[in-house]
């Protein structure tokens, strides 16, 4: 086990908390980078792919895992990203360098929108609250098809950066480069925000509300910040999927894709940056892995298996099996086993264990 | 001038008045405790400072200015910090952590400079380090600074929501029962704290406890309640002996049902 003596504050206000731990994360990006070099460009697609949810679940980790306010509505987001960033190249004929974060800064707007008249819903009220925006929004790319295209949908054109053009099929290792380097960055501001006196306003607000405002924290505006970025962060995921997809209607962005994405940082554990991957892996990744299977079993039994729903049937009966076995997700499983080998033999089962919390004051409204 | 001066204040839930025309004031650098029954409206009363609850008729100023026009996040700013009765720290996060979100009033960075983590950023985020750090020091919390909140005792939890209230750097003190489930060692530690918090630190104290041992070894004067009124108000020894107070703790000695000792 690793023991660190720490001799300045900086220790715990650094990136990395010591220098392995800085160079494992730095081999990782390393690899990211080298990786599509070696990979078939369909294993860089699924990679491409991968990332551009993990963005999307790191967006809603933000408000769910860090503010603790729960969300089926980031679907929507992901929408107004989407077609945000598209409309903004060919109606108004920006570049995609610009036309790209205004469709962050559009859906961080109009999550703060959302947010102040939710700010006082808790729970499973705020659920259905940003449910019924995710249904509203699936109906309003309908409505609005002289602008959005309706049922038919809008095609996401080529992103061309001061003429270099990144197109997933064209050029997917430079598709993917970029979106690694989105991801680098959302990862770096998640993680500053996670530092600095905003993401402990988020915990307070998360944990509890009541003294959070007694330490001089505005939860309302808290409440409407934690939206904002974690909607900005979608909106910029979801632009990046309509690129992605080439293709995209409202059918792309329905309520299933939603509770998907909450699902998606459930599985991966919340309140962590590394939640956001493992989910999305499995996420990104479910759909094939239920294909090559279904694939294998139907060339050893020589029989065509297609069973419909299947992919919602696997999702869901993973998602219980996390609920019921390991509530803190797949980072949650990974510390115990890394800790396991850490303190190897002296680890115990109940190490993790959540201790019952004491009597909380009563709630004065 | 008085730090903080409740008037006249009266505060109904429904057809019960929990708090029935109490006027008190703290002065600057005094502790001052609040005693009386369960139900005598010593939380509401804390609860009504921190501005959690609007008074149907009264006023609450501090430092010369009203307060019932703040909204409860405003309250610390203007230097007012507070303890829970049942504790609510922020469970899933470290000691440190707490003890940091009490520096929020002291925050000048904003959304973009936090973002992109600046210098400035840094430099500030030191600097609330060393003062949370006098806390720690204060408070002999070194050894739980990396724990959960949610791993740790409830004697520990007590300390760490005073800490909490310490690092905010607050003019007036509010401490809810802060010796409420302690040991006799911890409740001496409590007493000796308050004392500090007073002499050194210069901070002014309001408390509500029901143990009269540290209320009359650590305050400088003691109001008692019961039934939302006002009962006493003066000394320990004075608020102890006083005749209606004895008589809302234990009942007035009827003269023809005299125990016989």
């Amino acid at each position: 086990m690793r023991t660190v003596f720490k001799t300045t504050y900086d220790a715990d206000i650094n990136l990395f908390r010591h220098g392995a731990q800085a160079f494992w994360y730095l081999s990782l990006l390393a690899l990211m980078i080298v990786l599509p070099f070696i990979l078939s460009d369909f294993a860089i697609g699924e990679m491409t792919n991968v990332l551009i949810w993990a963005i999307a679940g790191m967006g809603l980790m933000i408000l769910v895992g860090q503010t603790g306010q729960a969300s089926l509505g980031h679907a929507a987001f992901l929408a107004v990203g989407c077609y945000a960033n598209v409309l903004l190249q060919e109606k108004l004929g920006l570049p995609f360098i610009l036309s790209f974060p205004l469709a962050g800064v559009i859906a961080g707007l109009s999550g703060v929108a959302l947010a102040i008249p939710t700010s006082k819903l808790h729970g499973i009220y705020l659920a259905i609250g940003t449910l019924a925006v995710s249904i509203l929004v699936d109906d309003l790319i309908v409505i609005a098809e002289p602008l959005t295209g309706g049922i038919n949908g809008l095609y996401a054109p080529t992103i061309d950066i001061f003429g270099i053009q990144f197109d997933r099929y064209g050029t997917p290792v430079r598709f993917y480069g970029l979106i690694l380097f989105v991801t680098v960055l959302v990862v770096l501001a998640y993680r500053n925000i996670l530092r600095s006196p905003l993401g402990r306003s988020f915990a307070a607000v998360r944990d509890s509300e009541i003294s959070a405002q007694a330490m001089g924290v505005n939860v309302a505006r808290t409440k409407a910040v934690a939206f904002g970025i974690s909607t900005a962060i979608t909106g910029l995921a979801g632009a990046l999927m309509g690129h992605f997809s080439g293709i995209f209607n409202n059918e792309t962005f329905t309520i299933i894709i939603s509770i998907q994405m909450l699902l998606m940082i459930v599985i991966g554990g919340l309140g962590s940056i590394h939640g956001a991957f493992f989910g999305a892996v499995v996420i990104a990744l479910l759909p094939q892995a239920i294909a090559r299977v279904r694939d294998g079993v139907g060339a050893l039994t020589g029989t065509s298996i297609a069973i419909p729903g299947m992919e919602s049937a696997v999702f869901g009966a993973i998602l219980i099996l996390f609920i019921l076995f390991e509530p803190m997700g797949i980072y949650g499983r990974w510390l115990k086993i890394r800790t396991y080998f850490e303190l190897f033999p002296f680890y115990r089962r109940d190490m993790f264990r959540r201790q019952r919390s004491y009597l909380k004051t009563e709630r004065m409204r | 001038m008085s730090l903080l001066e409740v008037e006249n204040v009266t505060l109904k839930f429904g057809g019960v008045t929990a708090v029935n025309n109490v006027s008190f004031s703290v002065e600057e650098g005094e502790v001052f405790a609040l005693v009386g029954p369960n139900g005598a409206g010593k939380s509401t009363l804390f609860n009504l400072v921190s501005r959690f609850y609007d008074p149907v008729a009264g006023d609450i100023r501090f430092a010369g200015e009203s307060i019932l026009n703040k909204a409860p996040h405003e309250i610390a700013r203007l230097g007012i910090a507070r303890t829970f009765q049942n504790i609510e720290l922020f469970e899933q996060a470290t000691v440190l952590q707490n003890l940091l979100v009490g520096r929020h009033r002291h925050r000048r960075g904003n959304l973009f400079s936090e973002t992109l983590f600046t210098p400035f950023v840094r430099r500030e985020e030191r600097r609330h380090r060393e003062a949370v750090e006098k806390v720690i020091d204060f408070l002999d919390l070194q050894p739980y600074r990396e724990k959960y909140i949610a791993g740790l005792p409830y004697g520990v939890r007590k300390v760490v929501e005073m800490g909490r209230a310490l690092a905010i750097e607050p003019r007036l003190l509010l401490l809810d029962e802060p010796a409420s489930g302690l040991s006799v060692e911890e409740t001496q530690d409590v007493a000796y704290w308050v004392e500090d918090i007073k002499t050194q630190m210069g901070v002014t104290v309001l408390m509500v406890e029901h143990d009269m041992h540290l209320v009359s070894a650590v305050s400088d004067r003691v109001m008692a309640l019961a039934d939302g009124k006002m009962l006493a108000i003066g000394t320990a020894q004075e608020v102890q002996n006083h005749p209606k107070v004895i008589e809302a703790y234990i009942g007035v000695a009827d003269e023809n049902e005299r125990v016989v000792a």
